[in-house]
């Protein structure tokens, strides 16, 4: 928008709190989702897959599936064609094509218990799971490797004889299950270490743990006769769908069009395809449409938790609390294939503070398990654990307030990350105050329970978007997302539309649009939707408003400098001229007169993502004779620009902290001695329940609206789920009496410290 | 592959001879909450399911002899909202009220919760620390068993292929009795027990107790009556010397495994526990 960051006391839709658009159809069970499409003639698929951890596929034997009446279609990895492979761009970071493929359907060897080894078509679903049946699958079972120290360790078994650890030099004449060494860091760290009034270290662990979306991964692909094919599915984002399956199946981009379905839940774990390309080679060999949903157990056997973390940290300070220097060492799981956000938790680690002398490293370890994808802030929560906890034992070192430490140490604007950029628009500080200065910080701490403390950061993205605004024929306005609405973006993106074109919002409607609808746009990930999206939407509904200016200006024969924009209508400022202004709903109806449709289509490269901040306090009490938590009262803050709907923002900061603290207390992939994981179910896999949690309290802070977004919108669904691991376990290390230093804190794990004292 | 043939019988003689007649092929369902998602799960493939519901006196609550006779097939939600029971048997009420959620209430019985034979039902203690008797039915006529002696190891029971549970039958309450069952969840709801207790006490005007009836659930392949437990109260005015006796006791009759939801160590610790404080509460429920 032309004038910039506009100030807050002047909006009339941004900064309130309307009903939720899309909220009736999903409370009515109108809403159409993944598993709710149905064509005719369509066919029921379903997937083979490994029961071992690690073996080497011999042979596939599909003949006496393929015989079987009601069989259609059987697929393997041998369907697929990479061609070159290459990378895809998919929300948190690149990915690679024939790793998506290979995670799809095996080729060669099967990688974790779960993996996906054949797939068929049939006409019903138990006809289906008798054809999974027949598929004779010939294994070499080789030894495997779960624990990312045993994964790195020399005799480990080898998941791919070709991965050879980048990051090195020289490269290792052996491959290995290292994929990436990434080092980064800064200034004089033993000379800190070595000036050092006080020293903390520690060794840290987290358990992998699945984003635990409620709807699980379904999809209807048509392979039509002339080879153009349609994909309806669940996704995070129908363009990133479209790409992979394109490369994986060696298509022609327009020859797919891909609409997405509502989506119930991705945290980053729908910015792949695990089906999709899956269901169209199906189709493609029958000519059927071939639907394909998974159940809950392939949802946690089969896609990508998030990488379980070990970690090394050692923090060098002045004896008032600066931290001088830090030393870091993370190892992350990326599951079966390379990928790891481990870069992402170095590059955060110290995001929060001005911290002069680092070295950190990162190891992108595979083992046996399936390959990780991203979630809410991927690898920031980890490293988070890690740098909260030794920063709260400083404190205790040194008697000092853990907010005021945090304060002390705190990123200001200026400053520089270590990875390069540098700080801006950035409330950490201001932030810290609020939450020193909230009613539960300032009520002292209930007898037998204790209070933890953490911060955390993440970077928030912008890059590619469309979007559309309409101007109906009555004068209402239907906006075009490009992206799949997750978080109650619809809402957000008609706020802004109704708020540049100065309409109440019940006026505007917001659609999201398959990939032949609408321009091109990155998924719904990266905290970036309100923000980039939501930029594309402002700017598509200012060149509307510029059209109704010069109509406006054209019917009442003025020069357009006389024409203002006021409240959904267009005023002549012009003396001379005796005239009403001219309303929305007036300009739409005589459109056909001054010049046809009133619409405007925006693609944009979002540039000036603002970072996000959070804290968090975290109030428990601990049985002492079992050793279970109970989180008393909770307070998340956030620096979160200017919130477009307040309601949202803090539904984000609150859901991201409910699963922060499942991350801390309960949720880990529990594997047996045979590599295959025990806990494939939400009864054993213990994400928290809605009794699990006190009324999460929020503080929005909005001190500093990001200049770069036309009302000051910074990215704000992933930041809360990077504090809470630390917060919990601060208050959980305090009344244990020693630092607990392997998540998650189940009771026994609690109880079994509490007596070892 | 077929479908799944549904029978509702309204007769005990018509649901035997059905599931005689099928051979092994047939599942009974009380409210399907096991069953169900068993099927679905491809985990239990029957090609009959006799559904008990619709046979009369399998759905109420009857009081009978000074006690209750509770049909198998009774839900949760009716077992909480019946008022006599529950001032009577608030401990058993309160475990059968535990499992799942409000939906799952709706149908959840105690007959499929003991009948699906897991470890750790959690309202099996209770009724064995109640002294529930099975009132059970088959070709072979009826008879009546502890509910104690049913469940033989995981998803194994002693009833006969052709023997259905009708109903259970809870003995008269003497005065000052109070019975309790605890759970440990990590979680608050929607979870399984990874050890449950139930108590069962009676005291005499001096508050010394006269009848204690122990029992531990998921610390063993069934659920277990600890009867050295029970005699490690009676006798006593619940003082640390008697409760410290009943720990040994819980403790040495524990047999549990180590799995996802628990070390063996772990089970064995809170086992003792859940014991003490479940007693403790029996025992302000007795008034005593
Ligand atoms: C979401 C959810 C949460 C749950 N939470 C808990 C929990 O917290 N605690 C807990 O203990 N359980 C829990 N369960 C398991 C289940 O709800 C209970 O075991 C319940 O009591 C089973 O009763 P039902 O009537 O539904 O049994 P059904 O599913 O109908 O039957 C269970 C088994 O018993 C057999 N059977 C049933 N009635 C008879 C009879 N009269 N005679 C002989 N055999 C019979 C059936 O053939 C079947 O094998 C949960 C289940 C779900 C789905």
């Amino acid at each position: 928008m032309s004038d910039g960051n506009q100030g807050g006391s002047k909006l009339k839709v941004v900064g309130q709190r309307p009903v939720r658009p899309d909220g009736v159809d999903k409370v009515t069970g109108r809403a159409m989702f993944g598993a709710d499409f149905h064509l005719p003639g369509m066919l029921t698929g379903r997937i083979k897959r490994s029961p071992h951890a690690h073996a080497r596929i011999i042979r596939i034997d599909t003949s006496a599936a393929e015989a079987l009446a009601g069989v259609k279609a059987v697929a393997t990895g041998a369907d697929f064609d990479t061609g070159a492979g290459g990378e895809v761009e998919a929300g948190e970071g690149a990915t690679a094509v024939k790793e998506v493929a290979a995670n799809c359907l095996a080729m060669g060897k099967a990688l974790y218990q779960g993996h996906a080894v054949a797939a068929v078509a049939a006409t019903s679903p138990e006809i289906a799971a008798e054809a999974l049946d027949l598929i004779e699958v010939t294994y070499e079972v080789l030894p495997h490797v779960i624990d990312v120290e045993e994964a790195i360790a020399a005799n480990a078994p080898v998941l791919h004889d070709d991965l050879f650890t980048t990051g090195v030099t020289p490269k290792p004449a052996k491959p290995s299950n290292v994929a990436v060494k990434t080092v980064m860091g800064r200034g004089d760290v033993p000379g800190a270490f070595a000036a050092a009034d006080v020293t903390v270290e520690g060794h840290y662990s987290t358990a992998a743990v699945h984003q635990g979306y409620i709807e699980p991964h379904a999809c209807v692909a048509s392979f039509g006769a002339d080879g153009q094919s349609v994909v309806w599915c669940s996704s995070q984002g129908q363009f990133l769908v479209r790409a992979l399956c394109a490369k994986i199946l060696n298509m022609p981009l327009s020859d797919i069009k891909v609409i997405p379905a509502e989506i119930g839940g991705g945290f980053g774990g729908k910015t792949t395809v695990y089906l999709e390309p899956v269901a169209l080679a199906l189709s493609r060999k029958c000519g059927r449409p071939v639907k394909i949903v998974m159940s809950r157990e392939e949802v946690f056997l089969a896609s990508g938790p998030t990488s379980g973390a070990v970690m090394d940290i050692k923090l060098a300070a002045t004896e008032a609390g600066k931290i001088t220097a830090a030393e870091m060492t993370l190892k992350y799981q990326a599951g079966a294939f390379p990928g790891s956000p481990v870069h992402l938790g170095c590059m955060t680690a110290f995001a929060c503070y001005d911290v002069e002398n680092l070295a950190l490293t990162g190891y992108d370890v595979v083992s046996n398990r399936p390959k990780v994808a991203a979630y809410r802030a991927p690898g920031a929560p980890m490293a988070a654990f890690a740098v909260e906890s030794a920063i709260d034992d400083l404190a205790k070192k040194l008697g000092m307030d853990p907010i005021d430490i945090r304060i002390l140490n705190g990123v200001r604007d200026g400053m520089k990350t270590v990875y390069g950029a540098t700080v801006r628009s950035c409330a950490f500080v201001e932030m810290l105050e609020q939450l020193k200065a909230h009613p539960h910080y300032q009520t002292p701490v209930a007898a037998g329970q204790a209070r933890g403390v953490a911060a955390g950061f993440w970077f928030n993205i912008g890059g590619e978007s469309s979007a559309a605004v309409h101007v109906d024929e009555d004068g209402g306005v239907t906006v075009v997302s490009s992206n799949p609405d997750i978080g109650g973006s619809r809402a957000s993106m008609a706020m802004m539309a109704a708020e540049v074109l100065g309409l109440p919002i019940e006026k505007v409607r917001c659609t999201v649009a398959d990939t032949t609808s609408i321009g091109f746009s990155g998924s719904t990930g990266g905290s970036r939707v309100t923000f980039a999206t939501g930029m594309a939407v402002c700017q598509a509904a200012e060149k509307v408003v510029v059209d109704l200016k010069r109509r406006a200006a054209a019917t009442w024969e003025c020069d357009i400098a006389n024409v203002e924009w006021r409240d959904g209508a267009a005023v002549c400022t012009d003396p001379a001229k005796d005239v009403k202004p001219l309303s929305m709903k007036a300009l739409a109806s005589k459109s056909a007169k001054t010049g046809g449709p009133i619409a405007s289509e925006v693609s944009i490269n979002a540039q000036g993502a603002a970072a996000g901040y959070g804290a968090h306090i975290c109030d428990l009490q601990i049985d002492r004779e079992t050793g279970r938590t109970t989180v008393v009262r909770y307070t998340a803050a956030q620096d979160v620009g200017r919130a477009i709907h307040p309601s949202y923002v803090e539904g984000q900061l609150q859901g991201g902290a409910a699963q922060g603290v499942g991350w801390a207390l309960n949720e880990e992939y529990v594997y047996g001695p045979k590599g295959t994981l025990d806990n494939a179910s939400f009864l054993d896999y213990r994400m928290p329940v809605a009794s699990d949690l006190p009324m999460i309290d929020t503080i929005l802070v909005e001190t500093k609206p990001n200049p770069r977004h036309p009302f000051g919108a910074k990215g704000v669904g992933e930041v809360p789920i990077v504090p809470p691991l630390a917060a919990v376990a601060n208050a959980v290390s305090q009344i244990v009496g020693k630092r607990m230093t392997s998540l998650p804190l189940s009771p026994a794990r609690v109880l079994a410290a509490m007596e070892e004292k | 592959m077929s479908g799944v043939d549904y029978l509702s019988p309204t007769t005990i003689a018509e649901a035997v001879k059905a599931l005689g007649q099928a051979g092994g092929g047939a599942r009974l369902m009380a409210g399907g909450t096991d069953l169900l998602v068993q099927m679905r799960g491809g985990r239990a493939k029957p090609q009959t399911v006799i559904d008990i519901k619709r046979i009369p006196g399998l759905m109420d609550i009857r009081a009978e002899g000074g006690g209750f006779v509770i049909g198998a097939a009774t839900s949760g939600a009716v077992l909480g909202e019946h008022a006599a029971l529950r001032k009577a048997w608030p401990g058993i009420v309160e475990a059968a009220n535990l499992i799942g959620s409000t939906q799952v209430q709706g149908r959840a019985s105690l007959g499929g919760n003991l009948c699906n034979a897991s470890p750790a039902a959690d309202s099996v203690p209770a009724l064995i620390a109640a002294a529930a008797v099975c009132i059970v039915e088959g070709s072979n006529g009826r008879r009546e068993i502890p509910v104690e002696k049913v469940q033989i190891s995981p998803g194994k029971m002693s009833l006969a292929p052709d023997e259905i549970l009708i109903a259970f039958r809870l003995p008269p309450r003497p005065a000052k009795s109070g019975d309790a069952y605890l759970r440990l969840i990590p979680r608050t709801e929607m979870d399984i027990a990874v050890v449950g207790a139930g108590v069962s006490l009676t005291f005499d005007a001096s508050g010394t107790c006269m009848a204690a009836r122990v029992s531990v659930g998921a610390v063993a392949p069934t659920a277990l009556l600890v009867e050295g437990a029970g005699m490690a109260l009676v006798g006593s005015k619940l003082d640390e010397g008697a409760l410290a006796k009943m720990d040994a006791a819980v403790a040495a009759a524990c047999k549990p495994i180590s799995d996802k939801r628990g070390t063996a160590e772990y089970r064995t610790k809170i086992a003792c526990v859940l014991a003490r404080r479940a007693a403790l509460i029996a025992r302000e429920r007795a008034g005593a």
